[in-house]
């Protein structure tokens, strides 16, 4: 075990594997000398050199598009796009190419590309810079989606997405780059669609993703000292969805409460909240609670960012609501 | 130069056989055995002839929803090309393509495409494999003068040049994005005017001459093989039929469509091969009755071929899972 920061372990869960595989290559804005925006592919370019580590002038639309057009002719290619927000400046690549290839053409192409990119908000980035789009992309079929919430999560999700024959989409939260934490060394994958129950507990399931894990357990420490034993889980992918460990957990609380950063409106934490409705809508005790963003950009000044977005007094709130 | 004699007739039997596969497929659309939408590229047919005959196996394509002469150019099995525009099991995308996603990738086919200048950044991908595998493979993507209005158009064109990547942009100038006119598109003269920009070698050819199209395809595939980078090629055309078989043509004067007519890419290859003696008329009838007799052995097959199952809807949406989500 070594301990690590999130942005570390990105860099060295991408050496790993372009260790192991001479198809994977890297492409994106500043990933070069630079080593990143946010440091994530610090110093593989002095080691892999620029044929493998491909710095690209502002091109998003490049960067997808070409990713997709090596991804089905041979290559593993992991871009870059320096935030999710970026990614609407190349949604045709993504949605309609990469994410389709496979079953436009009856099954006869792998699309194996991996796409990174930073996301959230809470650090005053304003609305072009701060968003969490997971539902856009959580809509389209073709696509994977993870979201880690640790360096140790990042390090095996980054490589499961690599290696896995399908466009997967990597969000990584701004905040979690700076955070800290024990990482195998043995570069473990793990698979895209299981989920880790964080905490157990008995009265109340919590959902979190991303940085929401953080504070999701802040609010079960809060909540645990008032006599409320919360069962945190985190996902760990958008999609595929581990919808049996969400249910088990459900059918043993009768209460759940999704907690995304998303504005509310169309979030992915709708689909988890009516999938539950759907399927076991007799295990309920309570209602189904979501905890997200209001439906606003994410604003400039601080005071008003930290109202639009959620806090874990909010979380608490919500737990205490259903808990009875 | 030209196309050498031993390609020569087999050339004229591919444009016979692009000209006859679009005309079928505008019958049988009439008929409802062709479903979706359907863009002929009769009119067009030197292009893709000229250009796939310059490639060698290892070459990359990347289509246009119009691409139908692409991929019969690049030898692909028509029965299946006529079964996947019928919608059915043995087409090469077992009816989950249509027309506009036709692909076959065994054949370096990487497909049709329905966003216009949707190809463009593939080819660059593809040119980055070639690059990256060192396998001497070009990368060749068609696209229309409307497509370089796109701005995917641009970052391909960027892109390629500052990596020296082997592709080749090879553009279908046929002077209509659906009813806007090329000259209401553009500011430039001309749409290789655009490869200054990117100090790319370019050359703009006539598009409805396959000899003048081969002869540039070779040397543009020569010089982005060796490494030195992307070439550009214009090819000044015309499209016969309207956009989509169905629409309107309200939007190009009778006169100019007829003025391209009398200028027909095949009428002229069989006056220059019989002025070259390299064949007689006897000859191309028999070419033309081989290429008429291929499509109706395509279409027979399509027709008898069987829809496919309608559950399989749920199947190659992940190579590794199915979530049908009911």
């Amino acid at each position: 075990m070594k301990e690590m920061f999130f942005s570390e372990a990105i860099s060295a869960a991408l050496r790993n594997e372009m260790l192991r595989d001479e198809s994977v290559y890297l492409i994106g804005e500043d990933i070069g000398v630079y080593g990143g925006s946010f440091g994530a592919t610090a110093g593989l370019y002095d080691e892999f050199g620029p044929g493998r580590v491909k710095d690209t002038p502002i091109s998003e639309l490049g960067i997808i598009g070409s990713s997709a057009g090596a991804a089905i002719t041979g290559m593993r290619p992991v871009a870059e796009i320096m935030y999710n927000d970026f990614l609407t400046c190349c949604m045709d690549p993504v949605v309609n190419q990469a994410a389709k290839f496979r079953y436009m053409y009856g099954g006869r192409v792998q699309v194996p590309m991996t796409i990174r990119c930073a996301c959230g908000g809470y650090v005053t980035g304003a609305a072009q810079h701060s968003q969490s789009l997971e539902a856009m992309f959580a809509h389209v079929p073709g696509l994977k989606l993870a979201y880690p919430s640790n360096p140790q999560d990042a390090v095996g999700l980054l490589i499961s997405a690599i290696r896995d024959d399908n466009p997967v989409i990597f969000f990584e939260h701004q905040m979690l780059y700076g955070a800290k934490s024990e990482v195998d060394e043995a570069f473990e994958p793990i698979p895209l669609g299981k989920g880790k129950i964080v905490k157990e507990g008995k009265d109340v399931t919590l959902v979190a993703t991303g940085l929401q894990v953080t504070r999701a357990k802040e609010a079960v420490k809060l909540l645990g000292e008032e006599g409320i034993d919360v069962e945190l889980i985190d996902p760990r992918s958008i999609f595929p969805l581990d919808k049996e460990m969400i249910y088990q957990s459900v059918q043993k609380t009768g209460r759940i409460v999704i907690v995304t950063e998303e504005c509310k409106r169309g979030a992915w934490s709708g689909e988890v909240a009516a999938s539950i409705a759907e399927d076991l809508f007799e295990a309920l005790k309570k209602p189904i609670i979501r905890v997200g963003a209001l439906n606003t950009p994410v604003p400039f000044s601080q005071p008003m960012e930290e109202y639009m977005l959620p806090q874990v007094k909010d979380i608490v709130n919500a737990v205490k609501k259903i808990a009875e | 130069m030209a196309l050498p004699k031993e390609r020569a007739l087999e050339a004229y039997k591919t444009m016979q056989t692009i000209r006859m596969f679009e005309k079928q497929a505008s019958r049988s659309f009439a008929k409802g055995i062709v479903q979706g939408f359907i863009h002929l590229s009769i009119g067009q047919e030197a292009i893709a002839t000229g250009v796939c005959e310059a490639l060698e196996k290892q070459d990359y394509i990347t289509s246009t929803h119009r691409g139908h002469g692409h991929m019969v150019a690049r030898g692909a099995d028509l029965g299946r090309m006529m079964a996947e525009l019928c919608g059915r099991e043995t087409g090469y995308c077992h009816g989950k393509g249509g027309s506009m996603h036709i692909t076959d990738t065994d054949i370096g086919f990487l497909g049709a495409n329905g966003i216009v200048g949707g190809g463009l950044t593939l080819a660059v991908g593809a040119g980055m494999t070639a690059q990256m595998k060192n396998n001497r493979a070009v990368s060749v993507v068609f696209f229309g003068d409307g497509a370089s209005e796109e701005g995917g158009f641009h970052e391909a064109m960027n892109l390629a040049s500052i990596w020296k990547l082997p592709v080749v942009f090879v553009n279908e100038n046929n002077h209509y994005a659906i009813s806007c006119k090329v000259s209401n598109g553009m500011a430039c003269k001309t749409v290789a005017d655009r490869a200054i920009a990117y100090d790319m070698k370019a050359k703009v050819v006539d598009g409805n001459d396959v000899n003048a199209v081969y002869d540039a395809m070779k040397e543009a595939a020569a010089y982005a093989r060796s490494g030195q980078g992307p070439v550009f090629l214009e090819c000044k055309t015309y499209r016969w039929d309207t956009h989509f078989v169905g629409d309107t043509d309200n939007y190009r004067p009778r006169e100019e469509l007829n003025a391209w007519k009398e200028k027909c890419p095949i009428k002229a290859y069989e006056n220059y091969l019989k002025f070259m003696k390299l064949a007689d008329e006897e000859q191309l009838k028999a070419l033309e009755a081989e290429a008429k007799a291929n499509i109706k052995a395509a279409l027979k097959f399509a027709e008898e071929s069987p829809f496919p199952a309608p559950e399989k809807a749920v199947e190659d949406v992940y190579s590794d899972m199915v979530e049908e989500g009911r």
